[in-house]
């Protein structure tokens, strides 16, 4: 079975190109890519019509809610969600009730997930049982049972003696643990970024530090036990000379930011608006500016939706008793595209970003146009507008930011291992 | 008619206008409070209910006296004893109370923006009586009203607000309304309880009490919210006192004729002399409650009328 895709803009991440040309799919992989393909004998051909195909997003940190809270969202919503989305892989947050952590359960959500998800699910578990921060998860069985990384969430391991064993022993297991610097004395209860509006709204605020400071201690442990680490959002400008030290220094260091951050600052919460309260907080102006400068110059890698259902409920409450999340499978691609119309970033680097760097750094071979990599493809309309309506978004809940605003960027149809698993009506 | 808000939810939605007109009818109303007979019928026929999801003798007690020496049906609903305790959520409990129809809710809560809340899902006149670290707006409200009779003026002067303004509502609403009108505002107290980068809104930050209180026209102390601290803000409140509490040396780097001021309930010893709050020369502490509840009886006054006329120009069905 072979599929020819003819007439499309490639963006390709790896040579960091933006061209004309035809793409060749067969047995679910890439086998051609090209300006002048012929089309196989009994090749599907699909014309772009000069719209662009790039490598589906690679998506670290989703949360489905399941187990524990299906009526938030489950494995079949979140997958036509990512599959809307151009979403191929989500790579899924061990933070659910009860936490992910044996690998049971694991074996239970990765059952769910294939006979639900129409995208490919690659879930992450927890580092700690219960995500406690007091033992360690069985973090070779679950690799065994098809972890492929290790994180506490949002849960930031206190105990160093604790975080420093569990690191070592991972990287004894070569497994790739998932951290959130964040210090979480300075951050305990807060709402909001600490600042002039903070200050004016009366809401609880944490100092932009306690992130650089998190992301120091994670520095000093990665230096101590030599262990592979990603950070899971980056989203203050002061962390971001300490990630890139570490780096000079050679740590096998990475780091993700979410797309609210690069999208969104701390005054569209306006008159206690919670639909707008993620963790962390949102920030400055001038930290939002600074992150997309670090996602263009390759210090930040990966750009994640941190994809977090929230009912009605839990989100209509005062702003410091609202649950904190926002729903993003489907708007990260048309979010993303402002920086790209924005002259912010090129499609190629912001791929970079959404595919190939998350593919690179989980092992997967995906997140590329080039010959042999899985036909995981995502065909899109740069420019398309739409006015983004919350209660047609495919997720069981509806907490997203971005209700009643205008937005350029729609999916036209998405592909895992050469199939369509969404097309546009 | 200035007044145009349907709610009274802050200082910050208020026009400098707005304010005066609302202080003008205050005025009115102390004089009214001053006879034998303290009655009026402005909101007679109307339904005020008082909903103090936070424990308040004085604020509510003044928003009671304020409704039914205006005629009004006045109920206090005690929530924290009622049915959050159950797991209510606030917006079903505004849901309930909306479908008897008040008319005026005077609400207090513990978070910041829960009244703004609340304001969106009823179709009432709702009153902010102090939301978490906020906004407390009646108390600027009655402490303008203080400053402009015993002062003269409500325009150039300078005025140190004093002592524990992170957990402070009452500091940002004076804040903001002595700001729009056009005052010298300056915070002072110890950097632990000052909100941050509060200095960029337009107000003078001193952590010096000396320094900050010199020339003063008026100096307005605030309680140390004691509750409202999760962790050690001061050494010891001895020392707090002794570095911050207002007394008669202090007292005596601002101008000679500065007032005093206080919301209350104040903390003797701590943040002020109880000698000096007491000295009628000096503290307009007692003022500031008698003006509270005619501040309070001009604010429903007047959502009163334009919610009595927003009603009239609604097409009633047939």
């Amino acid at each position: 079975m072979s599929l020819l895709f003819t007439n499309a803009r490639l963006i390709d991440p790896e040579n960091q190109t933006d061209t004309l040309g035809s793409l060749l799919v067969k047995d679910g992989k890439i086998i051609a890519v090209g300006d002048n393909i012929a089309a196989p004998e009994g090749a599907e051909v699909i014309d772009c019509q000069g719209h662009c195909l790039a490598p589906g997003i690679v998506d670290i940190g989703v949360k489905v809610c399941e187990p524990g809270e299906r009526h938030k969202e489950s494995y079949k919503t979140a997958g036509q969600a990512a599959a809307a989305g151009g979403i191929t892989t989500m790579v899924t947050r061990p933070d659910t009730t009860p936490a992910i952590d044996n690998p049971e359960t694991l074996e239970f959500v990765t059952r769910r997930a294939n006979e639900a998800a129409p995208v490919n699910v690659v879930p992450m578990a927890a580092l700690t049982k219960g995500r406690a921060g007091k033992e360690m998860t069985e973090i070779g069985f679950l690799q065994d049972a098809g972890a492929i990384a290790f994180t506490d969430g949002d849960n930031v391991v206190t105990d160093n003696k604790v975080f420093s064993r569990a690191l070592t022993y991972a990287r004894a297991m070569g497994a790739l643990v998932i951290g959130h610097p964040q210090d979480p004395g300075l951050s305990k209860s807060a709402a909001v970024t600490s600042g002039k509006f903070a200050s004016l709204r009366g809401l609880p605020g944490v100092s932009p530090m306690a992130e650089r400071m998190g992301l120091d201690r994670d520095i000093a442990m990665i230096e101590m036990t030599g262990v592979k680490y990603h950070a899971d959002q980056i989203t203050t400008a002061r962390a971001l000379p300490a990630l890139e030290r570490a780096k000079a220094n050679g740590f096998d260091i990475t780091a993700g930011t979410s797309i609210h951050h690069l999208t969104l600052n701390e005054l569209d919460v306006a008159d206690y608006r919670t639909f707008f309260k993620v963790k962390p907080p949102l920030r400055s102006e001038d930290d939002r500016l600074a992150m997309i400068d670090a996602v263009k110059s390759g210090l930040i890698d990966t750009i994640s939706s941190m994809h977090t259902p929230q009912d009605e409920e839990s989100k209509r409450l005062p702003y410091e008793e609202a649950a904190a999340g926002a729903v993003a499978l489907e708007t990260l691609m048309p979010a993303a595209m402002r920086l790209v119309l924005n002259e912010q970033l090129t499609l190629p680097e912001l791929f970079r970003a959404l595919s190939l760097n998350p593919a690179t750094r989980l092992g997967l071979d995906s997140g590329r146009l080039s010959e042999g990599a899985p036909a995981d493809l995502v065909v899109f309309d740069p420019d398309a507008p739409f006015v983004l309506d919350r209660f047609k978004l495919k997720s069981k809940s509806k907490n997203t930011p971005f209700d009643g605003q205008k937005m350029q960027g729609k999916v036209v149809a998405t592909y895992v291992a050469g199939a369509a698993v969404y097309r546009r009506d | 008619m200035v007044f145009r808000q349907k709610h009274l939810l802050g200082i910050e939605q208020l026009h400098p206008e707005e304010i005066t007109a609302l202080l003008d009818l205050a005025d009115q109303y102390v004089d009214l409070n001053r006879r034998d007979v303290k009655h009026s019928e402005a909101l007679r026929g109307l339904t005020q209910i008082n909903m103090f999801f936070e424990n308040s003798t004085r604020t509510q007690a003044s928003f009671e006296i304020a409704g039914k020496r205006l005629g009004a049906d006045v109920m206090n609903m005690a929530m924290q004893a009622s049915s959050i305790k159950k797991g209510e959520t606030l917006i079903d409990t505004a849901m309930t109370l909306n479908a008897m129809h008040p008319d005026l809710l005077v609400v207090r809560h513990p978070h910041s923006g829960a009244v703004d809340l609340l304001a969106q899902k009823v179709n009432c006149a709702v009153l902010n009586a102090g939301d978490g670290k906020h906004e407390h707006p009646t108390q600027a409200l009655l402490d303008a009203l203080t400053i402009r009779r015993s002062k003269g003026r409500l325009h150039r002067l300078n005025i140190a607000i004093c002592g524990d303004v992170t957990h402070s509502r009452v500091a940002r609403s004076n804040m903001i309304l002595l700001g729009k009108m056009e005052n010298r505002v300056r915070l002072v107290g110890p950097p632990t309880l000052m909100p941050s980068q509060v200095d960029q809104l337009g107000v003078e930050v001193y952590d010096d009490m000396a320094e900050g209180i010199k020339d003063a026209d008026v100096v307005m102390m605030l309680r140390l919210q004691k509750e409202r601290m999760d962790g050690g803000f001061i050494p010891s409140e001895r020392e707090y006192y002794h570095r911050y509490g207002l007394d008669a040396e202090k007292l005596a780097h601002a101008k000679d004729d500065a007032i005093v001021m206080h919301p209350g309930p104040m903390n003797r010893g701590v943040e002020i002399d109880g000698e000096l709050a007491d000295d009628i020369n000096r503290s307009v502490i007692q003022d500031q409650v008698e003006m509270g509840v005619a501040v309070r009886m001009a604010a429903m006054d007047l959502l009163a009328r334009n919610l009595r006329e927003a009603r009239q120009n609604q097409p009633v069905e047939v």
